[in-house]
């Protein structure tokens, strides 16, 4: 059979990808620059029993979306810097009850409200640090528009492998830009479901210690238990036992970390023998890879390093790039929050270098080749 | 004895809906949140409401703890979105039987947008607001609901805000079934649940309940059983009552049993016979 092509705009995508991966409910708030995704969830979901609801605010979509997710449905809701903030409590409350459910967040112009219209990337600490408390974190920055598809499916299936909520950052550019894609075919991406449980309902530990990840019964299906936001026991209820507290909390952080490899992607292009290594997402690695592209005719040593997936953080990939680069440039749409990040992981080892902007444009591949060319 | 004529309860079973393990509870002597749910408890039995579809959701505070101890689907979330969480629950899986456990902090305060958002849709859920007029688990901070003059220890010397009341912002909101109850009449508060429960839609039910160990103790309430007392004799008025009585002898009080009860098309119904139907086509 022939692939479906269809030009198509990234929040549409992203709709586009929920849908390919099971997604069977949609709580959101009306906010620029990412309501394209709700608007078509809800004319979509309710043709293939799904159900959408616009909800009073941007908390209610949250909380009606990890709603939604416990009742066993796969769950999402799409929002942007204001009401990424607002929704970020109750983002915490699905990290420590492990509820699965994907949040996109179409990142624009901040702080405030900001440059609504205006393309950013300023929520990249917010994703990983947003709520309080130490949390797992899982971001993914696709940078296409076959890219939101792809990765909205995978930050379905990464949720609901690992029990955790997962962020989609892209920037406004990507969000609204349309671009030629493929709408794959079933079958032709993995699509993972939620472990449920097959013990006996009276055995049934929604947090049991045995497992790294414990199988997720859905409400009002003989599995009764309990959920909550406070400390608790592997039974799901709240403890002050100290060393319960402490399991719990390191088990949470320890089923992502001790799966890195599976989590984190990257793509890499003309980094065998890169000397200046550039590191960027969305649609400023757009510019980059134009960029890269030039400097290479003028036979300048330069590679792209663009991290799919930017939390967990591409320790190891930025880690070998600082030892074969004399640079690592990170032009990013925000004043430096990757460039530390990259700074960290480098610990000396090559200079590092960002190109920042927040005046609502893009970086364009000017900027990035100028700077290129003054290591090279 | 006079206790023998009394007509006595049915043994009841509460152990059938209690996690007997997670008892006792966290709530202090003297108050009325228990009482609350052995009603509750009772009125459930009278529905013959299957434990399995049964699913309680709350916010934060002492009201809030009330999932923990029963053997339902059981939900404890953050402060004031217990009707969120619930929202989404009720829609995603409609044969659920929502019930709400909330405090007129979490549900007027921090909760507020969110109660007037579900009562305006009228989903299918029981709302219990515990309403002491108090921030208990904090420590006696002055609510929504806090009389004015009230001493709490955000309010030393007075509380100077004038008070929610909780039925006439339900009904105004959209709820289809509001009523008042008290931790006082148990039986009354049974049969308020018993029919709240029968309701399709929205049900709204504020339960006047006290709180010796910070109202009380503040405001020179000394006792639960005190508290108890003011609540039969000085607090509340039956519904059925209040129109006979003259004025002066229901002046200042709350009126207690079913105040509004109307039928309007429930929000999954409806999404099932509007959006599904016209999507589906």
């Amino acid at each position: 059979m022939a692939a479906k092509k269809k030009l198509m705009q990234g929040n549409e995508a992203c709709a586009e990808g929920a849908l390919y991966a099971g997604c069977k409910f949609y709580a959101g708030y009306p906010i620029t620059p990412s309501t394209e995704v709700a608007e078509i969830m809800s004319v979509e979901l309710p043709k293939r029993g799904g159900k959408f609801i616009q909800m009073e605010d941007e908390i209610a979509s949250m909380a009606a979306t990890i709603g939604g997710s416990l009742a066993g449905l796969k769950s999402l809701t799409a929002t942007s810097g204001p009401g990424f903030s607002l929704k970020q409590e109750a983002l915490g409350y699905a990290c420590l009850t492990e509820v699965p459910c994907v949040v996109i967040n179409v990142m624009r112009g901040g702080p405030s409200t900001g440059y609504p219209t205006g393309p950013s990337q300023s929520d990249i600490m917010q994703a990983k640090w947003g709520t309080h408390g130490d949390h797992p974190a899982i971001a993914l920055t696709p940078a296409y528009v076959q890219e939101i598809l792809d990765e909205t499916v995978r930050a379905f299936n990464l949720s609901e492998k690992y029990r955790t909520p997962v962020v989609v950052l892209y920037d406004e550019i990507v969000g609204h830009m349309r671009e030629p894609i493929t709408i794959p075919e079933p079958g032709d991406l993995e699509v993972i479901d939620r472990a449920k449980p097959d013990c006996d309902p009276e055995d049934y530990k929604p947090y049991d210690d045995k497992h790294l990840i414990a199988p997720l019964a859905p409400f009002g299906e003989g599995y009764r238990f309990h959920v909550t936001g406070l400390n608790h026991k592997e039974d799901g209820f709240p403890t002050n036992d100290s060393e319960m507290i402490d399991i719990n909390n390191r088990r949470i952080m320890q089923k992502i970390d001790d799966n890195i490899d599976d989590i984190c992607k990257n793509d890499e292009s003309n980094l065998e023998d890169a000397e200046i290594g550039i590191f960027a997402v969305g649609s400023t690695s757009r510019s980059a890879k134009f960029s890269v592209n030039a400097a290479r005719k003028k036979s300048i040593k330069a590679g792209l390093l663009r991290p799919l997936t930017i939390w967990p953080f591409p320790d190891k990939a930025v880690g070998e790039l600082a030892e074969k680069c004399k640079v690592i440039i990170v032009p990013e749409l925000n004043l430096g929050q990757m460039v530390n990040e990259v700074k960290r992981v480098a610990a000396g080892r090559c200079e590092v270098v960002g190109i920042h902007r927040v005046d609502g444009e893009p970086i364009k591949p000017a900027q990035i080749t100028e700077l290129i060319e003054k290591y090279s | 004895m006079a206790v023998a004529k009394q007509k006595l309860s049915v043994p009841f079973d509460y152990d059938k809906y209690l996690r007997k393990d997670k008892l006792p509870h966290i709530w202090c002597p003297g108050c009325g949140h228990g009482i609350v749910l052995k009603s509750l408890l009772r009125a459930i039995d009278n529905k013959e409401l299957s434990k399995n579809d049964l699913c309680m959701v709350s916010g934060i505070g002492c009201s809030s703890r009330t999932p923990g101890y029963v053997d339902f689907n059981t939900l404890h979330t953050i402060h004031g979105r217990a009707f969120s969480f619930a929202t989404g629950l009720k829609l995603a899986k409609p044969s659920l039987k929502m019930i709400i456990a909330t405090g007129d902090g979490d549900a007027m305060a921090i909760g507020g947008n969110h109660f007037i958002h579900t009562c305006r849709r009228n989903i299918d859920m029981l709302i219990i607001v515990y309403s002491n007029a108090i921030y208990g688990m904090t420590g006696g901070q002055f609510s929504p609901t806090t009389p004015i003059g009230s001493i709490a220890t955000t309010s030393r010397y007075g509380n100077v805000e004038p008070p929610f009341d909780i039925c006439e912002m339900a009904k105004a909101a959209g709820a289809t079934f509001v009523a008042r109850g008290t931790a006082y009449h148990t039986q009354e508060l049974e049969r308020t649940f018993t029919e709240a429960l029968g309701h399709k839609g929205t049900a709204v039910v504020e339960v006047i309940d006290s709180c010796p160990i910070y109202f009380g103790r503040m405001n020179k309430q000394r006792g639960a059983s005190e508290m108890m007392e003011n609540i039969e004799k000085n607090g509340t008025v039956s519904v059925k009552q209040v129109d006979k009585l003259p004025a002066e002898k229901t002046e200042g009080k709350l009126v207690r049993g079913i105040l509004h009860r109307v039928e309007k098309p429930e929000y999954c119904e409806q999404y099932d016979k509007l959006i599904v139907a016209k999507a589906t086509k």
